[in-house]
C-alpha cells in the first residue's frame, strides 16, 4: 500500500513545530500502525534525517503509552482501540494521514508525537487508590462482592491511562479518566472510606493541572480505546456533589 | 568463587518463619536515615517501592516508561497462582511448591520456592484490599480457573488483564507513598551503570530521556527491579523497551548472571506475518482451559479447519500427554507445536502455526460463556489476524515471553555484590529452567511486598546511613556512561540500530531458540561477535544526546544485548543436558522429550564479567532436593 503522510514535528516544548510531508511505499496491509511508523523512521534514517518521535511500548494495547491523533481523531479510525492496534488494511490505498500529538494545555508536547502526560499521575497520587499497608489486609473471602459489582467496577478499572478522552474533548476535560478511576473503587466496599476524599482530591487536582470542564459533549467516550462508558462522568459528578456537601456540613 | 544461598536450616516449612526472626531489624526511627534506589516500577519495583517507603525507609525509584503504569507487568493476562484452596480440590501450600518445583524441571531452589508458595495466599489478600476487581462467583467469592503445569484450580484472575489490574493496584499504593513523599519518583529515566564502591552497591548512574542529561544517585541499597531480557531476540512478546541492560551493568560491575539460557517460550501466540513486524502477541495461555490444540493428519492439507473431518485430526496435546492434555506446561506445548510444524503438519501460510479450536467448548457451554471467559482475547485476535474465532479455529505458535535466568540471589534476594538486591524477573531463583502460567505476577509481588521489605533490613542494620556520591566511583561510572554515549553519537554510521537488533534476534532464534545444539550455538558464537564490531563500526544513531533520542535510548540497550548473547549461547552450550525451556537435541528420549543429566548439572550456572574481551567464567551453585525428590518430569 502506499501513503502520504503529514506527521507533526517539533523539536521541545520551546520550538515552534510544523508538518512535514513523507511518501511511504510498500506498506504491508498486515502492518499495524505504528510498525508503519517505525518504516517511515528506517526510511528516514536512511536518507540522513532524524526519525519521528513516539510514545509506545506493549504494542498490544494495554500499556497505554501510544497515544497520537490520526486524521482527526485520537488513536484513529478503529473503535476500541489504541493507536498500536490499528492495521494499515483499515485505510484506503493512497489515503492522506495527518498524524498529529494529542493537544491540550496539561500535555505539553515534550517531541514531535510525544507529550507529557504526568498530569494523570498526579491526579492519581491524590487518592486514586485504597490507603492499606502491606500487610494489614484480611482473608480475600471475606468480604463476598456481588459478581455484577465486581463486573462494573472491573469496567471502569480497565482505563489505561492512555490521555485519548482529553485529546477528544474540545475543552481538554479529563472527567472520563477520573471518573473510571473514582467509580471503580466507589462500586467496591474497600473504597468506601475515602469515598469522599477521593472524589475531592482528584477533581481538584485535575482543574489546578488545568484540564478544562466537562459540557457533555461525550467525544471522550466515543474515542476510548477501552470503551469506558460516559456513566463513570455521571457517577463521578454525584460522588464530588455528595462530598462537596459533607465537606461543607463539617467546616 | 562461593555461591552460599544461605537458606536455613531445618524443616522446610518453618524455614521462612524462623528467617524471619532471625533477620536483623532496623528501629523505626533509624529507617528514614537509609536511602534505597529501586530500579523498575513493574510489579517487583512498584510494590518494593511502595511498601519500602511505608516502613519508612526513603526510596527513589526509576522508570524508563513515562508512567510507573506503563510497565511491562501490565500486559501479564491470564492471572495469578495462590495456594488458597478456596475451590477445596486439594491445593496447599506443599502442592504448589510441589508443581513448581517440577515444574521447573528441578532447576530451582527449594528454599526460595516454598517461601514463594507461602506468601502466595498474602498477595490475593493485599490485593483484594487494595480493591483490585478480581473476577467473582455469584455468591461473591473469588473465583479461580485453572493454568497449565497444575491439576488444581487455583488462578486468580481479572478477565484478560490481570497483570494490568494488579499493577494498577501497586501503582496505587505507590502513588500514596508519592504522595507522602517517602517515594520520590523518577519517569523517563534510565539506568545506564551501577556505582559499586569497596564491593557493596552504592549507586547508579540515570540518564534522563527527555533532557538527555546523565546523573549519579547514591543510596545505602539498590533493588534491581528491572525485568527479563527476551528481547535479545528481537521478536518477542515483550514491550519494545524491555530490555537488559540494568542487570547487564550490574554483570559487568561484579554481579554474577546465573542461567541466563533459560528462556521461555510461550505455547499461544499469534503466529508471525511479515518482515514489518515488531513484537509478537501473546494470547493468554488461560485459552488452554477450553481451547483444543490440533492440526490435521496429512501433511500439507490446506482445507478450512472446518472441512477436515474430526478423523484427520490429530490432537497431539491430548494424545501424546493423556493426564495434562492442552494444559500440559509451556515448554513442553511449545515443543510439540515446533515438532509437528517442522513435520510438515503446520498450518497457515508459512506452516508454522497450529490450531487452537475453541469449536466443542461453544458447542458444550455457549457463545455467551466462552465470550464472557475470553472475549477481550478474542476481540484482540481478530484485530490483529482479520480473522474470527468464533467461527475459524485461532491459528497460535510459540514465541519468546519470559527469562527465567537473572542475576544470582541468595535466599533474602541479594547478589554477591553485597547490597544490591534484585527481584521479580530480573532474578533467577524460582522458576528453574521453566515458569508455570501464572507464576510470574506470583514472584514479582512476593518479592516486592513480602520478601524484600524483610530481607533488605537484615542487610541495612549492618550498614551506616547515609549515602554520597563523592567517591571517585562515581565519577568513574559517570565518565564511563557519558564516554559511551559519545561513542555511540560519533559512530555516523550507515546501518539503523533495528538493523542489527533484527541480525542478532535472527541468530539467536535460530541457533539459541527452541531447539540447541553444539554445532548451533558454536555457531551463534562466532557469529555474534561480527555483528558487534559490524555495529561498532557502522551504526547510526541520528540525533542529539542532550535531547529526548529514542534513537540513542535503543542503541544503547542493543549495544548491551550484543554482549549478553553471546554469554547466553556460552550458558546453553555448557549445559549439556535438556531441562525445561533449554532444549539440547542431543539430550533427548526416543519420544523427544528432554533428559536431564542430574549428575553433572543439577546446579545454577552462575557466570562472572572477568573483562573486556575475556571469556568470562563459569561458577556453581548445587541445587539440593529433599522435599520434592529429583525425577523425570512426566505429564503422561
Amino acid at each position: 500500500m502506499k501513503f502520504s503522510l503529514k506527521v507533526w514535528r517539533q523539536k521541545n516544548k520551546n520550538t515552534k513545530g510544523g508538518f512535514e510531508k513523507y511518501e511511504m511505499k510498500e506498506v504491508s496491509p498486515d502492518s499495524s500502525f505504528l510498525e508503519m511508523i517505525d518504516q517511515l523512521n528506517e526510511q528516514l534514517n536512511t536518507d540522513g534525517k532524524e526519525p519521528v518521535t513516539f510514545d509506545h511500548d506493549c504494542r498490544e494495547g494495554i500499556c497505554g503509552s501510544c497515544a497520537m491523533v490520526i486524521n482527526g481523531r485520537p488513536h484513529g479510525p478503529t473503535d476500541g482501540s489504541t493507536t498500536c492496534q490499528v492495521h494499515m488494511r483499515s485505510f484506503k490505498d493512497g489515503e492522506e494521514l495527518v498524524l498529529e500529538p494529542f493537544r491540550a494545555k496539561a500535555f505539553p508536547v515534550i517531541k514531535d508525537l510525544m507529550v507529557d502526560r504526568t498530569a494523570f499521575d498526579r491526579i492519581s497520587q491524590e487518592g486514586g487508590y485504597v490507603s492499606v499497608n502491606t500487610g494489614a489486609a484480611g482473608d480475600a473471602n471475606i468480604i463476598p462482592i456481588e459478581k455484577e459489582v465486581a463486573e462494573q467496577a472491573f469496567n471502569a478499572a480497565a482505563c489505561i491511562g492512555c490521555g485519548a478522552c482529553v485529546a477528544a474533548c474540545k475543552n481538554s476535560s479529563a472527567m472520563l479518566f477520573v471518573g473510571a478511576k473514582v467509580s471503580h473503587l466507589a462500586a467496591m466496599p474497600q473504597g468506601e472510606p475515602e469515598r469522599a476524599s477521593r472524589a475531592l482530591g482528584m477533581v481538584r487536582k485535575m482543574d489546578e493541572e488545568g484540564f478544562g470542564h466537562c459540557t457533555n459533549q461525550l467525544e471522550c467516550e466515543a474515542v476510548c480505546p477501552k470503551l469506558i462508558s460516559s456513566e463513570n462522568i455521571s457517577k463521578l459528578n454525584k460522588e464530588f456533589s455528595i462530598a462537596s456537601l459533607l465537606e461543607r456540613k463539617s467546616s | 568463587m562461593q555461591f552460599d544461598s544461605n537458606s536455613p536450616k531445618g524443616p522446610i516449612e518453618d524455614q521462612w518463619t524462623k528467617h524471619k526472626f532471625d533477620l536483623k531489624l532496623v528501629n523505626p526511627a533509624n529507617k528514614r536515615k537509609y536511602k534505597v534506589i529501586v530500579i523498575g516500577s513493574g510489579l517487583a519495583g512498584a510494590s518494593a517501592s511502595a511498601t519500602l517507603g511505608e516502613l519508612g525507609y526513603n526510596v527513589s525509584c526509576f522508570c524508563f516508561q513515562d508512567s510507573p503504569r506503563r510497565a511491562h507487568s501490565i500486559a501479564a493476562q491470564g492471572g495469578i497462582n495462590a495456594a488458597k484452596n478456596y475451590q477445596n480440590d486439594g491445593d496447599s501450600v506443599h502442592r504448589l511448591f510441589y508443581d513448581t518445583v517440577k515444574g521447573g524441571d528441578f532447576r530451582s531452589r527449594e528454599s526460595n520456592v516454598h517461601r514463594l508458595s507461602e506468601v502466595s495466599r498474602n498477595i490475593i489478600d493485599q490485593c483484594v484490599a487494595q480493591g483490585v476487581p478480581f473476577a467473582r462467583e455469584y455468591g461473591g467469592t473469588l473465583a479461580n480457573r485453572s493454568f497449565g503445569g497444575a491439576q488444581v484450580s487455583r488462578t486468580f484472575y481479572a478477565r484478560g488483564q490481570t497483570g494490568q489490574q494488579l499493577l494498577l493496584g501497586a501503582y496505587g499504593a505507590l502513588n500514596r507513598q508519592i504522595k507522602t513523599k517517602k517515594v520520590t519518583m523518577y519517569s523517563r529515566h534510565e539506568m545506564v551503570e551501577l556505582v559499586v564502591v569497596d564491593g557493596h552497591a552504592k549507586g547508579v548512574v540515570v540518564r534522563d530521556l527527555v533532557s538527555g542529561e546523565v546523573t549519579t544517585h547514591s543510596a545505602d541499597a539498590v533493588v534491581m527491579a528491572s525485568g527479563g531480557y527476551g528481547n535479545v531476540f528481537y521478536l518477542s512478546t515483550n514491550a519494545k523497551g524491555c530490555n537488559v541492560t540494568a542487570t547487564y551493568r550490574a554483570y559487568r560491575k561484579g554481579a554474577g548472571f546465573a542461567n541466563p539460557c533459560y528462556t521461555q517460550i510461550h505455547p499461544t501466540c499469534i503466529p508471525v506475518s511479515g518482515d514489518h513486524q515488531s513484537k509478537l502477541t501473546l494470547m493468554s495461555e488461560s485459552l488452554r482451559n477450553d481451547g483444543r490444540v490440533w492440526v490435521p493428519k496429512k501433511k500439507g492439507d490446506n482445507r478450512k479447519p472446518a472441512d477436515i473431518p474430526e478423523d484427520e485430526r490429530d490432537y497431539y496435546l491430548e494424545r501424546k500427554y493423556p493426564s495434562f492434555g492442552n494444559l500440559s506446561p509451556r515448554d513442553i506445548a511449545s515443543r510439540s507445536a515446533k515438532e509437528v510444524c517442522d513435520a510438515g503438519y503446520g498450518v497457515g501460510p508459512t506452516g508454522l502455526g497450529v490450531y487452537l479450536d475453541f469449536a466443542d467448548a461453544i458447542k458444550r457451554m455457549g457463545k455467551e460463556t466462552i465470550a464472557a471467559r475470553y472475549g477481550n482475547l478474542f476481540e484482540m485476535y481478530e484485530r490483529i489476524t482479520d480473522e474470527n474465532p468464533y467461527e475459524r479455529p485461532m491459528r497460535i505458535y510459540p514465541a519468546v515471553h519470559y527469562t527465567m535466568g537473572g542475576l544470582w540471589v541468595d535466599y533474602n534476594l541479594m547478589s554477591n555484590l553485597k547490597g544490591l538486591f534484585v527481584v521479580g524477573e530480573a532474578n533467577f531463583s524460582d522458576h528453574g529452567s521453566n515458569r508455570l502460567g501464572a507464576s510470574a505476577l506470583m514472584q514479582g509481588l512476593a518479592d516486592g511486598y513480602f520478601v524484600l521489605p524483610y530481607t533488605i533490613g537484615n542487610y541495612l542494620a549492618g550498614q551506616k546511613p547515609g549515602a554520597s556520591d563523592n567517591s571517585p566511583e562515581f565519577k568513574k561510572a559517570l565518565d564511563e556512561a557519558n564516554d559511551k554515549i559519545k561513542k555511540l553519537m560519533s559512530l555516523k554510521g550507515s546501518k539503523s540500530i533495528d538493523y542489527f537488533h533484527k541480525k542478532l534476534g535472527k541468530v539467536m532464534w535460530e541457533n539459541c531458540g527452541m531447539a540447541r545444539t553444539k554445532e548451533t550455538l558454536t555457531k551463534a558464537i562466532e557469529e555474534i561477535p561480527k555483528i558487534r564490531a559490524e555495529f561498532w563500526a557502522d551504526v547510526n544513531v541520528p540525533g542529539d544526546s542532550d535531547d529526548m533520542n529514542q534513537s540513542l535510548e535503543k542503541a544503547g540497550r542493543v549495544a548491551d544485548f550484543l554482549e549478553f548473547a553471546e554469554m547466553m549461547c556460552m550458558d546453553a552450550l555448557t549445559r549439556e543436558e535438556s531441562c525445561g525451556g533449554h532444549f539440547r537435541l542431543e539430550h533427548q528420549t526416543e519420544d523427544g522429550e528432554a533428559v536431564r543429566d542430574d549428575e553433572n548439572f543439577c546446579h545454577a550456572a552462575i557466570w562472572m564479567h572477568e573483562g573486556d574481551d575475556k571469556k568470562p567464567s563459569r561458577h556453581k551453585e548445587e541445587l539440593k532436593f529433599e522435599n520434592v525428590k529429583l525425577s523425570t518430569r512426566s505429564y503422561k
